[in-house]
This record gives structure tokens, sequence and C-alpha cells, in this order.
């Protein structure tokens, strides 16, 4: 698809994003501020009907960032939802598993390895770490040593 | 006491009674019929995302294709086309032509690994013996090409490490004509047989819909009638240049998933015959300097679906993130819509109708001490096989046809 077709697709949520970034021509980074992910993700899934990738948790020094990928498979196009958590301290995004079911194993990952809480997750069980782990300690983060 | 101390619950794992590998899984069940399925994965994390940022981009191929030993030339393939993507690098015409042909070489051998170990679950040992048997050969000629029968290590940033040898094309074409005739016999017995008709048809079933919201991948969504595969719709490698189609199956059944299976495999023979006949002159690979920040995502189609890599490079000379998403990690979840109402016979054959596998959905160590296990293999075994035995009793006793073996 070519990036001006993709652009006028993305209008219905335009106010929502920070930018639409093209890294080639069928991959696209959507910034965006946390509080928008679920329309945005709503968007995609329900109406442009883009099917679900993964998500990737990121310790990003000064923020976090969830970033989730979906695949347009028609025309083979990559668009990556890149949504930003300023508050480090108390990091929090809406869950998209009420939306799409099979965020639900990837967000629990990510609030077990990133301490992301994912507010309205049907299910916010530990799916990576034991029973017995400590609370607070998230081996994805840049202060655990490799 | 609450109502849900009550229910029976039925434990499998967590070593999984077909796979071989840890994840456990709770039914419950209410006498035959399952009526709601919980799994708990991570007994065999290895840490591979957050390892993977301790090395240079040159490195992580190789630790990559540790993720898993099936899926060893996919997930180094995706990883390299997400950083090559970043650093703009374009291989050279002649590693993408043997990308692709081990690629699909990797295909065929885990499609009759997954054939084998089917035929094993519901009591055909025949076909478990010449499925494994078949693809001895395919795991040799890797080995030939690329130095190892799996963790084949041959796909690097700018290219492929190793080039196949013009003396060794010969062989691999008379290899995979002898495949090929095996295949179609193998095929030939599995479709034709009324036993594994009954058997296998209307059994964990995945609709449309929910291959949708479960975002399934690979033979496991092209069973459901969802045709979709990256090779065809953002090919990579060679694929573009290649005649060939995906196979794809509507009724979301474990029958339609080895029926795709099993076809997928002429298309890869199919492939990989065409590649070798187009093979351009060259080198394999071109130098690679730096890798400049940016992020890239790349993909690929695995024998079981989707492998996704995402890469995130600031500059240096290690990815500061790189995720990993095999493609059993969306497809396992479906178990939720496509087990609840089947019978318990049936559940471990639904179960490894996916091809799941469990080294490639975890990645960080940690090891669960669930100490209340049932480690039911020889029950569930004893069932799936039973149930094969009354329909074939039913049937008349007809016996597999395995012709020319």
């Amino acid at each position: 698809m070519q990036p001006n077709e993709l652009d006028k697709q993305f209008s219905p949520i335009q106010d929502r994003l920070a930018g639409i970034e093209y890294t080639k021509e069928n991959r696209v980074f959507l910034p965006c501020e946390a509080e928008h992910v679920y329309e945005i993700c709503r968007f995609l899934f329900d109406e442009l009907r883009w099917r679900f990738v993964i998500s990737t948790g990121i310790d990003a020094e000064d923020r976090f960032e969830v970033l989730h990928h979906f695949s347009d498979d028609a025309s083979g196009t990559v668009v990556t939802v890149k949504a930003f958590i300023r508050d480090r301290d108390k990091p929090e995004i809406d869950s998209i598993t009420p939306l799409i079911p099979a965020a639900e194993w990837i967000e629990r990952e990510m609030r077990d390895l990133l301490g992301i809480t994912f507010r309205n997750h049907p299910n916010p069980q530990r799916l990576i770490l034991e029973d017995d782990w400590p609370d607070g300690v998230y081996p994805l983060r840049k202060e655990i040593p490799k | 006491m609450k109502e849900t101390l009550r229910k029976p619950v039925l434990a499998v794992g967590p070593f999984h009674p077909l796979q071989e590998e840890m994840e456990f899984f709770q039914l419950t069940v209410d006498g035959e019929k399952v009526t709601d399925i919980k799994a708990r994965i991570s007994y065999n994390h290895r840490g591979i995302e957050k390892l993977s940022e301790t090395l240079q981009f040159d490195q992580v191929p190789y630790l990559v294709s540790r993720v898993c030993g099936i899926c060893s030339a996919s997930h180094p393939l995706a990883y390299v086309q997400a950083v090559e993507e970043i650093a703009g690098i374009k291989p050279p015409e002649r590693a993408l032509y043997v990308r692709t042909i081990i690629n699909e070489m990797e295909r065929i051998h885990s499609h009759l690994l997954w054939v084998g170990l089917a035929g094993h679950f519901i009591g055909y040992d025949t076909v478990f013996m010449w499925a494994w048997k078949y693809r001895e050969p395919v795991l040799d000629l890797l080995e030939e090409m690329t130095g190892n029968r799996n963790n084949y290590g041959n796909v690097k940033v700018g290219g492929c490490r190793e080039d196949i040898p013009e003396e060794l094309i010969p062989k691999i074409n008379q290899e995979l004509d002898q495949i090929e005739k095996k295949a179609e016999m193998l095929t030939k017995a599995v479709l034709d047989d009324p036993v594994l008709h009954v058997r296998l048809k209307g059994v964990g079933v995945l609709s449309k819909e929910d291959a949708v919201n479960y975002a399934v991948t690979g033979p496991t969504a092209r069973g459901s009638g969802v045709a979709i595969d990256v090779r065809r719709d953002d090919p990579y490698a060679a694929y573009a240049d290649l005649d060939w189609k995906v196979v794809s199956q509507p009724e979301g059944d474990v029958f339609a998933k080895a029926v795709v299976r099993l076809l997928e495999t002429f298309e890869s023979i199919k492939m990989i015959r065409q590649a070798l006949a187009k093979l351009p002159k060259g080198p394999v690979a071109v130098d690679v300097k730096e890798i400049p920040p940016g992020e890239g995502c790349g993909h690929a189609e695995a024998p079981r679906g989707e492998t996704f890599h995402y890469v995130r490079s600031d500059g240096g000379n290690r990815p500061v993130r790189h995720k990993i998403r095999a493609p059993s990690y969306v497809n396992v979840p479906s178990f939720k819509a496509s087990c609840i109402g089947a019978d318990i016979a049936d559940v471990t054959l639904t179960l490894a109708a996916v091809d799941p596998c469990y080294s490639c959905t975890e990645r960080l160590a940690v090891v669960d001490g669930h100490n209340a296990v049932i480690h039911d293999y020889e029950e569930l075994l004893r069932l799936s096989r039973e149930k094969t035995a009354r329909i074939r009793k039913d049937l008349g006793s007809p016996g597999l046809k395995l012709e020319g073996c």
C-alpha cells in the first residue's frame, strides 16, 4: 500500500496520533500517548480488521514504551502502535485484551517482566515469573544486570 | 464448600503427553466433557530476549537459532531481516535463494515430524515410523548444506555464511524425488483412510472467527480458512520469484490442519526445485559495517506460522531491545476456543494439532514448582488410542494402506 493511501486510512484516529512514521513503505509506526492506545487499537482491529501480531514492552530510560504490532496481511504492511508511558514510578496503560483475546499472554508477560500495569485486564495473573518471585523485581528493566 | 472446588479437574503436564516439553494444562471436566482449560507456561524460560541485548548484532543469529531446534532457520532469518531493514542492507540474490531453500527444507522436516507424532498419538505407530524415516534424508541434506542437521547457523546479517555447493545440487534433486514419492504415499494413506476421517474430522474445531480473535498463524490459521502466509503477503528471501500456492482448508478441525501440513510439504518440494534451477551466480554475502540507530520488524513464515522479531538499535554494536514472538505463542492460547466442549479423549490430539512448540514460547529462565501435578501421560494416550480402536472396529477393522514403503 502507498504511504498516502495509508495516511488516508488513519484519518479517523489522526487526532490521537503524535505522528505517522514510515521506516520503509510497508513499515509504519504510530507514536501516541498511553491514554489513546485502546481507541487506536480498536480502530485497527475492529474497523480495519488488521491482525494483531504481538506487543513489545521497552524500558526506554526516561519512559516506558508499549508497542502493539499489527499486520495488514492484504498488503503485507506491519503497523506498530507505539504508546509512551511517561510515569516511570507507576507505569499504567489500558489493556487491549478485552478487545483482542490474543493479547492476554503478552500483556501478562509485560507486566511480569517490566512492571507495567494493564488496566481492565481480565486475567492479571503471572505468566512468566514463578509464584514466589519477589514483588517489585522486573527482569527486563535496564537496572537489572544482564 | 464453594461450587468451584467440587468440579473435577484433570491435570495435563507440566510434561506434555505428546511434545515432551514443559507446559501445564488444567482441564475442568464434567463427565467426559471439558468445560474449562487453563494453561501455565514458563517452566523453561531461557532469557533469550535479555541475553540478546548483551550480544553484538552479528552474534545474535546464532543465539536465536537456539530459540527452537526445529525452527532454527526461520528465527535467525526474521532477526536478520529486521536488522537489514534498520541498516538498509540488500543481501545478494544468491543469498536470498539459499535462505529460501534452507527454510523450505526446514518446513518439510518439521511437517513430517508432526505427521509422525500425530500418528503415534492416535495409535498409528506405522505412520510415526515411516514419517520419521522419510524425515531423515532431509536432515542429512541440511547437514551437507550447512554443516548441521539442526541449528544451521547459516544466515547472517547481509547474506549467508555458507553457499550451497554446485556439485550438491543433483543430489538434492534426487533426494527430493524420493521424498516426494514417500510423502505422496503417506498423504494418500492418510487421506484415504476411513478410520482417520472419522477420528479427526469435526474434532478440535477452531472457527474462522476464533482464529482471527486469537490471532493464530500458520497451518493453525490456514486450517481454519484464514489464508495468510508471510511468504506471499510480505514476500522475503526469493519467494516472490517462485511459483507456488498457499494451502488452506475451511473446516478448522484436526483433519484440516493435517491436510494443510501434508499438502504444504509438496509446495515446499516444488519451491526448492525451482529455487535450485534458478539459483543465481555470485557471492552469498555483502560486507556489513555499522548498524545505524533505528527500529525494524522482521517476520518469516516458520513451519508453525509467523515468526516475528522486533529489533531496536541505538547506533551501538548491540540491540537495545529485541522482541521475539514465535508462532506457538499465539497458537497455543487458541486451545481455549477449540478444546472447550470437547471429549477428554480428543483434547490432547487437539492440543497437538497446532504443533505447539514450547521452547519457542518461553524465553526467560524460571522454573516453577507445581507440587501437586498428576502425570497423566499413560491415561490420556490410552483414551485417545482406545477411541481410534473403537472407530476402527465399528468400520470393520480396515488396516492402513501403506504401499511401496
